[in-house]
């Protein structure tokens, strides 16, 4: 995984609530056993109606997308992860994420940024008005700033040192195999095998 | 004494292989469950990393979401489907990992064969590339959905980093009427708290009308915990656990099956443990529900009308479905119907939703399919001459797989074409593009294939239990 400091650039008002996975990205295009290319399928459905904020093109370039409250519920799939940072986009801006998608984020780099919904509100009229305002999602200083708005978020200490480093959790896993050796050890023989 | 504390944290506990300060825990995985969908991206970081699968003997894995559910033997006509289910077979083979085959008896949903073959046993954790992990919750056992990169961390480690959620307990109180099945009781929780109620949070599901839950109904609730946004959904074990676990393949057996049970009868939560959230609900509130919308929480009762809408999510949800508020919901005509999923697509499921069919028809010009969740169960199924009962009534009769709970197969619907479905998404999409699908129980479905529209087993006359 690349280190991701900060992600600064044109948003995306997408705005809706509850955009579950199978909308980020649908079914059919899971079926590639490759990471890479996702980003043609990002809400490939909703891309169909030509009056989609997508396809605008005053938002073209967009690298933070400002979404509603609960955005990547449903399945676990990471290719919605893959499709959303193919497509172009480091950070995710919403008052709240499920969590599933909000892990699979940090495993890839996305940021995912949580703010009061009146300051995503905000965020969304002024881009809306705006298109070519900047907003910067800076993980260092855990701040978000736009147009009208200068607020600092929330992200776990961990993830936050993980993504500023780039390092991928198996490699860190592996320094600890010896607890892992010990754990099997005490593992109780009952415990159900598959072979 | 010690703290007080609930089942989710003592599972928790019992597999923290490592804990350090400011760091997610590090938890044991004893159990991980492989599909086709989710892992060949995750057997390829093994390969170019130069890994191996830590614990074959923890993993299994099977085909369910691309497979088709018509016939065997023959090629699978999706070359992208059948590329990924061939990528399955060969990582399993080059590391070791068995697997259940489509076209075998070992076969199905990933959710349902760990339960049938007594792999999936309380206080476990277990984890799959799959959302309804949260099925195996059922019997007490700690089970999430993980994403593609955290299947090859529990390949290559056999653990997991987390962080400690918070609990959540949701009691039922009282009795369900007879009506009102496990479906609808996980349909109605959902009502209640919503689509992000148990973000970040381990539900526990309690109190009478729970306990009262056969297994299967049990694994019905768990499933759809995710649909109520909350990391694991559980049940404590007790007797009926017991009972359902007991002689199957995988599960101990003789002084181990005593071990084992004096382990289990530990896991209850302790009286006096606190939850960081609870909801209480009164069984007797409960009734069958149909969703209306595209979100698993916008149910109505049966008996009630499409509702007016609150915000523009709701009149969004609205036009996909091509609903107009007001419309009772027994005026909605259905073109399909299935039952299937691994939200209820187990014997109980089948046998409940052949009581309504039996001596009845599907109307004319509907499509009804019946999809067995595994192969065993639809062995099962034949073994009682249930399959009898859905052919004449006029369903197909499939093979096991996801099918059209998520339209990766060929079974889908088309645009506008509207579903009476007992899965668990009714997500814009999810059953085929423009597809409209409504939530119901088995016993809905089956009433609403031969009422052509959305209907109670009532009207066919049959008034037992579901």
């Amino acid at each position: 995984m690349e280190p991701v400091k900060k992600v600064k650039g044109k948003a995306l008002p997408l705005g809706y609530s509850d955009v579950d996975t199978d909308q980020i990205v649908p079914s059919d295009a899971l079926k590639r056993i490759e990471r890479t290319g996702f980003g043609q399928f990002l809400f490939s459905s909703w891309r169909e109606d030509e009056d989609f904020v997508m396809n605008k093109p005053e938002h073209e370039g967009a690298v933070v997308l400002l979404a509603g409250e609960n955005f990547g519920c449903g399945s676990s799939r990471e290719h919605a992860v893959w499709a959303v940072q193919d497509y172009g986009f480091g950070a995710v801006i919403a008052p709240s994420f499920a969590d599933i998608f909000k892990n699979n984020c940090t495993k890839n780099g996305v940021l995912t940024v949580e703010l009061p919904e009146e300051v995503v509100q905000k965020l969304l009229e002024a881009i809306r008005e705006n298109p070519d305002a900047e907003i910067t999602v800076d993980l260092e200083s855990r701040t978000v700033t736009g147009p009208g708005v200068e607020e600092s978020f929330e992200v776990d200490d961990f993830v936050r040192y993980r993504l500023l480093n780039g390092l991928d959790d198996v490699g860190l896993t592996l320094r600890h195999e010896e607890d892992i050796e010990a754990y099997e050890r005490r593992r109780p023989s009952y415990m159900p095998k598959v072979l | 004494m010690s703290k007080p504390r609930t089942l989710a944290e003592k599972v928790w506990e019992k597999h923290v292989v490592r804990r350090a300060e400011g760091e997610p825990d590090l938890l044991y995985v004893d159990l991980h469950l492989v599909h086709e969908v989710t892992s060949p991206q995750a057997f390829e970081g093994l390969r170019l990393a130069g890994r191996k699968v830590r614990r074959p003997d923890l993993t299994l894995a099977t085909m369910d979401h691309n497979v088709p559910t018509t016939e065997f033997g023959l090629p699978v006509r999706d070359e992208v489907s059948a590329r990924q289910m061939d990528a399955l077979r060969k990582n399993c083979e080059e590391f070791g990992v068995q697997l259940h085959p489509w076209g075998t008896i070992g076969q199905g949903i990933v959710h349902m064969i760990g339960p049938e073959m007594g792999l999936t046993q309380p206080g476990l954790t277990i984890v799959c590339g799959d959302s309804h992990t949260s099925t195996h919750g059922a019997f007490g056992a700690l089970a999430f959905g993980i994403g593609t990169s955290e299947v090859e961390h529990v390949l290559a480690t056999q653990t997991i980093p987390q962080s400690h959620p918070k609990t959540m307990a949701v009691t039922v109180e009282g009795e369900l009427p007879v009506d009102v099945s496990a479906k609808d009781l996980m349909l109605g929780i959902l009502n209640r708290i919503g689509t992000k109620g148990g973000t970040g949070h381990v539900i526990e599901y309690r109190g009478e009308a729970v306990r009262q839950l056969s297994m299967e109904g049990r694994m019905t609730v768990c499933n759809m915990s995710i649909e109520g946004g909350a990391r694991a959904g559980m049940i404590a074990p007790d007797e009926t656990t017991y009972s359902y676990l007991e002689g199957r393949p995988h599960a101990p057996q003789g002084a181990d099956w005593e071990r084992a049970l004096e382990e289990w009868q530990s896991l209850p939560t302790d009286e006096g443990a606190s939850f960081d959230k609870e909801v209480v609900i009164q069984a007797e509130d409960l009734v069958p529900y149909v969703s209306w919308g595209t979100t698993p929480a916008q149910t109505v009762p049966l008996d009630g009308e499409v509702p007016e809408p609150q915000n523009e999510g709701h009149e969004r949800a609205l036009k996909y479905m091509g609903l107009k508020p007001g419309t009772p919901m027994r005026d909605i005509y259905v073109d399909t119907v299935f039952i299937g999923s691994c939200t209820n697509a187990r014997i109980e499921d089948l046998r409940a939703a052949a009581r309504v069919l039996e001596g009845h028809k599907v109307k004319e010009g509907i499509r009804a399919m019946v999809v067995p969740g595994s192969m065993r169960v639809k062995q099962q199924a034949e073994e009682e001459g249930l399959d009898e009962v859905f052919q004449q009534a006029g369903f197909e009769w499939r093979n096991a797989g996801c099918s059209m709970c998520l339209g990766m197969n060929p079974d889908k619907l088309s645009p506008g074409e509207r579903c009476a479905s007992t899965s668990n998404r009714n997500f814009e999409g999810r059953q085929g593009k423009g597809g409209r699908t409504h939530l119901v129980s088995p016993v809905v479905a089956a009433a609403t294939a031969v009422m052509g529209r959305f209907a109670s087993p009532s009207e066919l006359g049959v008034l037992e239990g579901v």
